[in-house]
């Protein structure tokens, strides 16, 4: 698939694909030669800290900003030469919920139904459609200013779905969002999936990858640092592990000792040591068990989950700078 | 098209201005203190040439004033939009490029009438008149919202080029003081340094004056003569014909390529 220019027998029916996409501005390189390819239906997750290139891939794509060289295609037209083609068929939810705060809800709504011609009737008739999906008909004839963080999200979300888009461009969903709310979007974005839409999102959040994307690419410093399924990239970093830290750094060795060959200390000095959960509970029961058998003073003892810092430490072997 | 998506985003500025009425004060406010101020207090003070009092001559002024507080609501409103991330939005829209901007002038354009109509009514009270008949003294006020529209547009300019919220806002401060002032709107120009006398004679601000103190019968101060003094009128079409072809060109490209500078 890679090394192909776009367009011209690919494998795959890719709705959004880039070709060696480059962007600079004045001073820093942002992409240096991305490959995407995104089949039709499938969610791709961007994954990479600020600065890494996800803004700026989600604005090309979205016909905002031209790109600097290479090409990219959504929905079988070229960003650069047919953008508006292109906006036909897209819609976009930015990293900052871009709704009028002083319109309504409704208001929101029924202006972007105009301005995609549905006409007055239509525009008005597909707001009450959509609000009524959102769980926004109550706050329905208030400001959009005086919403929380989840329903404005909520309404960014339904202002992306008044006409049925064949691609839907998310920077950062959900960025400030509190846990319950957070849930609430993820949701409503795979529903979307299962009406058929491919979806594009950024996140910071190995996590919000791992539950909506069927494919992760992880972009480090404007390149492609991994690519892979969720299920593939975890493996490569490995998965969740038992974070140990002893009372006392002197007991390290009587505490490997203790634990079996699989675990290993991670700072002697500090008394970390860390310990594959293999076999989930079953492992940090064992784990405490013999801790406690062995008479060993414990600080700390928990679950962990690789972070996006993990992986990226896994895959280039050196800590990125957020 | 263009109609109708204009009509739609135009409607969504006068709905905002309906919330925040404070809009159609800030505008009226420092023109009406003026009339008052000056006008009222200052009108026997100053004699002008021919015995005209000052708030004759004054009140083209005024109008002038009121469109360059055009300038203003526009660019700051644009600027908000900017931050917001609704101009993200209408740019990933299969909409045209002009019909977000254009509602934003237009909607001012109706702001500044409102505000010349107060301001023209508080002057009227006090004692203005308009010496001429009804259709001189309309187009009149067709330059000033002319002119008006030149300046929405130059502030919208401004806004894409600029785009932090607090710069845009003192720049309009000082477009208010500085166009007022280095022009025929309030005093002649007769006083100022020679390189500033034409930049001041020929600035649309004094034209427009100029030309709606012929068209109204009230008192022209400047007594050079200058084509721009002479034929304020077809001068002050032209210039402004001129620089909004200009104005709305750039504006329109800059706002295409608008994310061009964002990181």
């Amino acid at each position: 698939m890679r090394g192909q220019p776009p367009g011209k027998g690919s494998e795959v029916d890719a709705v959004v694909e880039t070709y060696r996409l480059r962007k600079r501005y004045p001073g820093h390189e942002a992409l240096r030669g991305v490959d995407l390819q995104v089949p039709s239906g499938t969610v791709l997750g961007l994954l990479g800290h600020n600065g890494a290139g996800k803004t700026t891939t989600i604005r090309i794509l979205a016909t905002l900003l031209a790109p600097g060289g290479g090409s990219a295609r959504v929905a079988g037209f070229d960003v650069a030469r047919e953008p508006q083609e292109v906006r036909r068929r897209i819609a976009l939810a930015g990293q900052y919920a871009a709704v009028d705060a002083q319109l309504t809800g409704r208001e929101n709504l029924v202006l972007l139904g105009r301005l995609l011609r549905l006409g007055t009737r239509g525009a008005r008739a597909r707001a009450g459609e959509l609000l009524e999906r959102f769980d926004l008909t109550a706050a329905a004839d208030r400001q959009a200013g005086t919403y929380s963080g989840g329903m404005r999200r909520r309404l960014d979300l339904a202002c992306c779905l008044i006409t049925r888009p064949a691609v839907l461009f998310l920077d950062e969903p959900s960025a400030g969002l509190d846990p319950a709310s957070r849930r609430l979007l993820w949701a409503e974005i795979r529903e979307q999936v299962r009406g058929g839409i491919t979806v594009v999102l950024t996140t910071q959040y190995l996590e919000e990858a791992d539950r909506l994307a069927d494919r992760i690419v992880v972009l480090g410093a404007g390149s492609v640092v991994a690519e892979g399924s969720p299920e593939q990239l975890k493996r490569k970093v490995g998965g969740e592990w038992l974070g140990i830290v002893l009372a006392d750094p002197a007991d390290v060795p009587a505490a490997v000792a203790a634990l079996g060959p699989a675990a290993s200390d991670v700072d002697r000095a500090a008394g970390r040591l860390s310990l594959p959960v293999d076999d989930g509970m079953a492992t940090v029961a064992a784990a405490a068990a013999a801790l406690d058998r062995a008479g060993l003073a414990v600080a700390d003892f928990a679950v962990r989950r690789p972070s996006l810092d993990d992986v990226f430490l896994a895959l280039t072997g050196k800590e990125q700078a957020a | 098209m263009i109609l109708t998506e204009t009509a739609a985003l135009t409607g969504r500025r006068l709905r905002r201005l309906r919330r925040s009425p404070g809009e159609l004060l800030a505008v009226t406010i420092v023109p009406v203190t003026m009339v008052v101020v000056m006008g009222y207090l200052l009108d026997k003070s100053i004699v002008m040439p021919g015995g005209a009092g000052y708030l004759d001559f004054m009140m083209a002024g005024i109008g002038a004033q009121v469109a360059l507080g055009a300038f203003g609501t526009s660019a700051i409103a644009v600027a908000d939009d900017l931050r917001g991330g609704l101009v993200d939005r209408f740019r990933s829209l299969p909409i045209g490029r002009l019909p977000v901007l254009l509602a934003q002038s237009l909607c001012d354009l109706l702001l500044t009438a409102a505000g010349t109509a107060i301001a023209s009514a508080v002057g009227w009270l006090l004692g203005w008149r308009i010496h001429t008949g009804i259709v001189a003294g309309l187009a009149g006020f067709g330059l000033l919202l002319a002119l008006a529209f030149l300046l929405s547009w130059t502030g919208i300019l401004a806004a894409l080029w600029i785009r932090s919220t607090p710069a845009v806002n003192s720049l309009s401060g000082l477009v208010l003081v500085v166009g007022s002032f280095l022009s025929t709107a309030f005093v002649p120009p007769d006083g100022l340094p020679g390189w500033l006398h034409a930049i001041a004679s020929w600035s649309p601000v004094s034209t427009v004056s100029t030309a709606c103190r012929r068209l109204w019968g009230n008192p022209v101060a400047d007594t050079g003569n200058s084509l721009a003094v002479v034929h304020a009128v077809p001068v002050a079409l032209v210039t402004i014909a001129i620089l909004l072809a200009v104005v709305m060109t750039t504006a329109s490209r800059l706002f295409r390529s608008i994310s061009e500078k964002t990181p």
